[in-house]
């Protein structure tokens, strides 16, 4: 049952899957080429259940082979025995040999059918324990480790690579040891014919190997060229969709047209060179398939009378050397795909090694309700392969406090707060929250009294209703309501098309920045923390949503320590308290007024606000 | 199997019927192409067959000579030689011509419907691209256009698998006909079960494919949130959410190879069993002597080569669907009347000085009525700005001035002339627009302002002076010849719209319309824009603002509110409505620190 395997070749050349999937490489750092047998040990190590795919796969083998061979087998004893001229036709021997054969077909029908099931659930659970395992993994890294640059890395560990993976265990993988077993079960059937012929069949097949490897090797990067030119015409489709107020008030089309056509025609020829290589296989390897037949008919009949080779056997012959071109193609089609697939595994092993950084406490201890108070002493962090970020951070926050941290991009502003809320831990020094150390809280408790609103307002593609909930897992409707309301924004969930109930869209980008804002702000109130930590938005934020947020953010910081990175003056000057950041360390402390008057960083931040607003 | 799996199904009929129709389209578009494919194909199988008779005859004239007899005819055993390795050729050269023609007709056919949609793109009026997300558009141009064009892939393969079907009989019959009743047996057993495969197996393929899209779009939004997750604790409940979905994948892949281990295992099977009825039927016709054995090797080998392409058929029929599907959301804008560009008017307007009127303009979205009875005049030399709460309508304003969208009632004129009326490339020379968005293409900093256009240095430089442009453009690696975008150089938020504003200026126009196009502009440098633009006592001046700064440097004021002006006149006039008060004090307290 050769031919099963080769459907599976024929879906990706014959029917067009023919762009090899490869695994989004990182940029990080030149690909490090790691052994298949370690990436195999590690591999098993991680998914045991493997052990019981490897041998489920060996028995299909086995199967399957004996599927191949028993046809071979039958033609050759049937035209030895059954049709044998010195005695004439033997139906008895041929009834049997043939109700032998039927059942063993039979047979490979229904044992096939049991062991790939087996096989698909193993694979396919194998492949879902293993992305959830990354997942969970990603899921527990430190902050430090989730920077905006190494978002797409990570995502494509546990989407592309994990599918890379799983196609490879649907198709390469089996390809393997059900090719190898055939090849060798093929070879040794025919060793047993006839060792001389064997070697002759041989010898011509060897040269398909290195032929085979350097057509894939052109054709991975012919490829990758194809690859290449169509994210170019996709660049240039996407300015023409994104400029086309711009292209048709300022008569650009035709240049535009004469760009797309280029990257088009160039994305075409590319494609077809490509694809040349692939139709270039098909006539390589029927020269060769053709060359063994007619090389095994010359050489057994040359030799086969000197050998004692009967006719029968030389007819079974000639039928074994046409089912091993099969699993040879099909090997040499897999090489690529294993070599990425063996690299992808490995890179989302590699996931596994990244150590998980903010340690949960056993048994934590648990926050007092109310306004918080927080004692920062000696503070000093860095990202793992970063410059220092924080220095020497000592300042003692009372409880109920409205504060606003100021600085300049980079200044390390964010890093404080995000650790302020255990996004990541200090690398020197401790923060402490009431007297207890953050790294002693328990988790449910510092999630309850500690709640963040980040800059971007991210939003689940849900409707507001749940996403508030999250704030307050198992809180009603009328609680959302009514968290809205307290913070002055019934109006706005009025205007909306479905009130609470309207979806936010991916990201939430159905709303604009500041209505994430104004959702996440009643997500802090129903979840009423005694720490509020506030990511201020530094996009523009529309005048209205503008008024709406700071009358909120008013309510909201009501009975509760709120820390705001601010972006906006009237933040600032509304704090109790306000911290400026410079380059990591703290450079000034005071209310707006005294810091004003004191000329420094505080006071040159608040003279450019104030160009921004003022008449000139 | 889920819901909206199930609700994509259609008709089978229907989809044949289309998905004729689409083969038809692509045979328009690359008829020699798909000829010499489909020859290939007719090659390959005609050969295939050819090498199974081949085999026959080495088997009679060669093998049973030899082996049994101990005759080798060493001029048959050459011819058989030379024949086989022939045929294999052929094989093998059907099979190229086959596979590199349809690649031919394939891509060619993809390249057509590329730059038909591109065209769309580029021709379609402006309310069309408010409608459709990038992200669509671009969707369909790519992933779209690859499954549309799947099908035609197998197509050639099919055809000659039919081909092959009808040789095979024929050959059949030649060498006897009890031995073509087999395969009158089992042709149509295994046509039948490719396609009641190909049938059931379309469900629970799509479905993979959706979960595929759908944990992915889950653990995308995932990581996009994980700073939200972190700080609720949500992590646990996060894996959950990505396990349900993932387990999704796992379920359908595992329907999908439940029934590949079904029919597969049993669809490679039969021409086995019709292998065994051969050998039965066949060793009693040799005996009979009415067949010989290399007539029976014959049509065991050519049994042997019956399953796979009946498979491909099989796919064939499979893909149709899917490739209908991608191609009915193509048509969609492919059916999309475009307008007739270039038949605007001819009326050549006074360019000394001219005037922008607006006479109630009404906008609709549907329904919805956006702009009511707008009207305003604006005369040469006059610096306006146009003042309004989020979503009134402004930069629907700019999209009627500048003729992107059409007003569903009243009137916009320049110079006293409609606009529609005005000679289009006069009409582009004497109006700019810089739109609130400063969109930048990946281009030299020359080609961003010229956009096609026939402007001098001078021009350019003149432009880029105008816009307070020119410092930060010498700074930049290779001056005006600085590429910009991914792959060049990246400019401030401020800076981007500088370009944009040289862009709008470099033509010297007399009506200008800035949609917020100086927002992320340092309040001072935007000061010495505008002062160089009032220098040009000709110039019709309108802009959107949105801080205090620039309303101020305004001669006059247009408040628009709740659809309607709502008032005219200076700023310490318009002071005076409560609305106006308020969304101005708004602007105040928005002011930002960096």
């Amino acid at each position: 049952m050769k031919q099963e395997r080769q459907t599976r070749r024929a879906t990706r050349g014959e029917v067009g899957h023919e762009i090899p999937v490869i695994p989004q490489l990182d940029n990080e750092s030149e690909e490090k080429k790691t052994g298949a047998l370690v990436v195999l040990r590690r591999g098993l190590n991680v998914s045991p259940e493997l052990r019981s795919g490897a041998t489920l796969t060996v028995m299909m083998a086995l199967i399957v082979a004996t599927g191949s061979l028993a046809i071979p087998i039958l033609i050759q004893q049937i035209l030895d025995q059954g049709l044998s001229t010195d005695t004439g036709l033997r139906t008895g021997f041929i009834y049997t040999s043939c109700s032998i054969a039927l059942g063993i077909i039979t047979f490979v029908v229904f044992a096939q059918r049991a062991t790939y099931n087996r096989l698909v659930k193993v694979a396919e659970t194998t492949i879902l324990e293993l992305r959830i395992r990354v997942f969970q993994h990603l899921q527990k890294l430190s902050l430090a480790d989730h920077q905006e640059s190494r978002k797409g890395i990570l995502t494509a560990r546990v989407t592309s690579d994990i599918e890379t993976l799983s196609q490879f265990a649907q198709w390469g993988a089996i390809a393997w040891i059900v090719d190898s077993v055939i090849i060798i079960g093929t070879l040794l059937v025919m060793a047993i014919y006839s060792w001389q012929l064997t070697i002759v069949v041989i010898a011509i097949y060897i040269p398909i190997v290195p032929i085979l490897k350097a057509i894939q090797q052109q054709q991975f990067l012919k490829y990758r060229e194809v690859r290449e030119a169509v994210s170019e015409t996709m660049g240039q489709a996407s300015e023409a969709v994104t400029a086309a107020p711009v292209i048709r008030s300022y008569g650009y089309e035709d240049s535009v047209r004469e760009k797309l056509e280029k990257a088009n025609q160039s994305q075409y020829h590319r494609q077809i060179k490509a694809h040349k290589f692939f139709a270039l296989l098909a006539p390589v390897m029927d020269t060769f398939s053709a060359m063994a037949i007619a090389g095994v008919i010359v050489a057994g009949s040359y030799i086969g009378p000197d050998i004692g080779l009967t006719s029968g056997e030389m007819i079974a012959f000639v039928f074994l050397t046409t089912i091993l071109i099969a699993p040879i193609w099909e090997l040499g089609e897999v090489l690529d795909q294993t070599q990425t697939a063996l690299a992808g595994w490995w890179k989302i092993l590699s996931v596994l090694d990244v150590p998980i950084e903010v340690i949960e406490p056993e048994k934590g201890k648990r926050l007092p309700k109310g306004p918080l108070e927080i004692q920062v002493e000696q503070l000093g962090f860095h990202y793992r392969t970063g410059d220092t970020v924080l220095h020497d951070i000592n300042i003692d926050i009372p409880a109920g406090k409205n504060i606003a941290v100021v600085g300049e991009t980079g200044s390390g502003k964010t890093t404080f707060v995000r650790l302020l809320a255990r996004l990541a831990d200090p690398i020197t020094g401790t923060i402490s929250i009431n007297g207890i150390r953050l790294t002693e809280i328990d988790t449910a408790s510092r999630h309850d009294s500690i709640q963040m609103v980040p800059q971007d307002g991210f939003l689940f593609d849900q409707t507001i209703s749940e996403n508030v909930l999250f704030g307050k897992p198992g809180s009603s409707e009328g609680d959302v309501l009514q968290a809205f309301e307290s913070l002055g924004l019934h109006w706005w969930i009025q205007k909306l098309p479905n009130g609470i109930h309207t979806n936010t869209g991916p990201r939430g980008e159905r709303l604009s920045v500041g209505e994430r804002q104004l959702v996440a702000l009643a997500r802090a109130q129903l979840a009423n923390p005694g720490l509020l930590i506030l990511d201020e938005a530094t996009s523009a934020v529309d005048p209205e949503t503008e008024v709406a947020l700071v009358s909120a953010l008013d309510q909201l910081s009501q009975g509760r320590t709120t820390i705001s990175v601010a972006h906006r003056l009237s933040t600032a000057e509304r704090a109790d308290f306000i911290i400026v950041f410079d380059k990591g360390h703290i450079v000034e402390t005071g209310n707006h007024e005294f810091l004003r008057k004191q000329n420094g960083i505080y006071a040159g931040l608040h003279q450019s606000w104030v160009g921004n607003t003022q008449i000139i | 199997m889920n819901a909206s799996a199930t609700k994509k199904e259609i008709p089978q009929e229907k989809h044949l019927r289309r998905g004729l129709d689409l083969i038809k389209r692509s045979f328009k578009i690359r008829p020699i192409s798909h000829a010499i494919a489909i020859t290939g194909a007719c090659l390959f199988s005609i050969s295939a067959v050819a090498l199974t008779r081949v085999l026959g005859y080495a088997t009679d004239e060669i093998i049973i000579p030899s082996l049994d007899h101990d005759a080798l005819d060493d001029r048959q055993l050459w011819i058989a030689f030379t024949l086989i390795i022939a045929v294999g050729l052929s094989r093998g050269l059907g099979a190229f011509l086959r596979r590199y023609f349809l690649a031919g007709a394939r891509y060619g056919t993809e390249l057509v419907w590329r730059r038909q949609l591109f065209n769309q793109y580029l021709d379609l009026p402006m309310a069309f691209h408010r409608k459709k997300s990038p992200g669509e558009l671009l969707a369909h141009a790519d992933n779209d256009m690859m499954i549309a064009s799947l099908a035609l892939m197998p197509l050639a393969f099919t055809v000659g698998t039919f081909f092959l079907s009808i040789v095979a009989l024929i050959n059949l019959f030649l060498i006897h006909p009890a031995i073509a009743c087999i395969a009158l047996i089992l042709f149509p057993l295994l046509a039948g079960m490719n396609q009641l495969y190909s049938k059931r197996v379309i469900t629970p393929a799509s479905a993979v494919q959706e979960a595929v899209g759908n944990t992915s779009a889950l653990i995308h939004e995932s990581f996009d949130g994980i700073l939200v997750i972190k700080s609720l604790g949500r992590s646990d409940a996060e894996v959950q959410r990505i396990r349900t979905s993932a387990a999704q994948i796992r379920n359908h892949r595992i329907s999908v190879g439940r029934l590949r281990a079904i029919f597969e295992p049993a669809i490679f099977a039969l021409p086995n069993f019709g292998v065994i009825g051969l050998l039965m039927l066949g060793t009693w016709l040799i005996d009979k002597g009415s067949l010989t054995i290399g007539e029976l090797v014959s049509a065991i080998a050519l049994f042997g080569i019956l399953a796979f392409p009946m498979r491909i058929a099989g796919i064939f029929f499979e893909e149709l669907p899917r490739s209908v599907v991608a191609l009915d959301r193509i048509d969609e804008i492919l059916q999309l009347e475009t307008p007739h560009k270039k038949n605007t008017g001819t009326s050549k307007i006074n360019e000394i000085s001219v005037n922008l009127k607006i006479e109630g303009l009404e906008a609709r979205y549907g329904d919805q009525l956006i702009l009511d009875d707008i009207n305003f005049t604006i005369t040469s030399g006059e610096i306006v700005a146009l003042i309004g709460p989020t979503g009134v309508g402004k930069s629907t304003v700019a999209d009627m001035i500048g003729g992107l969208q059409k007003p569903t009632a009243g009137q916009v004129f320049l110079g006293n002339v409609p606009l529609e009326d005005i000679d289009s490339q006069q009409r582009n020379k004497i109006l700019a627009i810089a739109f609130q968005e400063s969109f930048l293409f990946a281009d030299t900093v020359e080609e961003n302002i010229l956009l096609g256009r026939n402007f001098n240095n001078d021009d350019v430089n003149q432009a880029l002076a105008t816009a307070q442009a020119t410092d930060f453009v010498n700074e930049l690696p290779n001056g005006i010849q600085t590429t910009l975008g991914e792959r060049g150089v990246s400019l401030s938020g401020g800076q981007r719209q500088r370009i944009t504003l040289a862009r709008a200026l470099v033509g010297k126009p007399k009506v200008i319309f800035l949609d917020d196009s100086t927002s992320s502009v340092d309040p001072v440098i935007e000061k010495k824009i505008l002062h160089n633009l009032r220098s040009h006592a000709d110039v019709t001046l309108l802009i959107v603002a949105h801080r205090l700064s620039t309303i101020k440097l305004a001669d006059r004021v247009i408040f628009l509110n709740e659809r309607k002006v709502e008032g005219t006149g200076t700023h310490e006039e318009l002071m005076n409505i409560k609305s106006y008060a308020t969304l101005v004090k708004a602007y105040e307290t928005s002011g930002e620190i960096q």
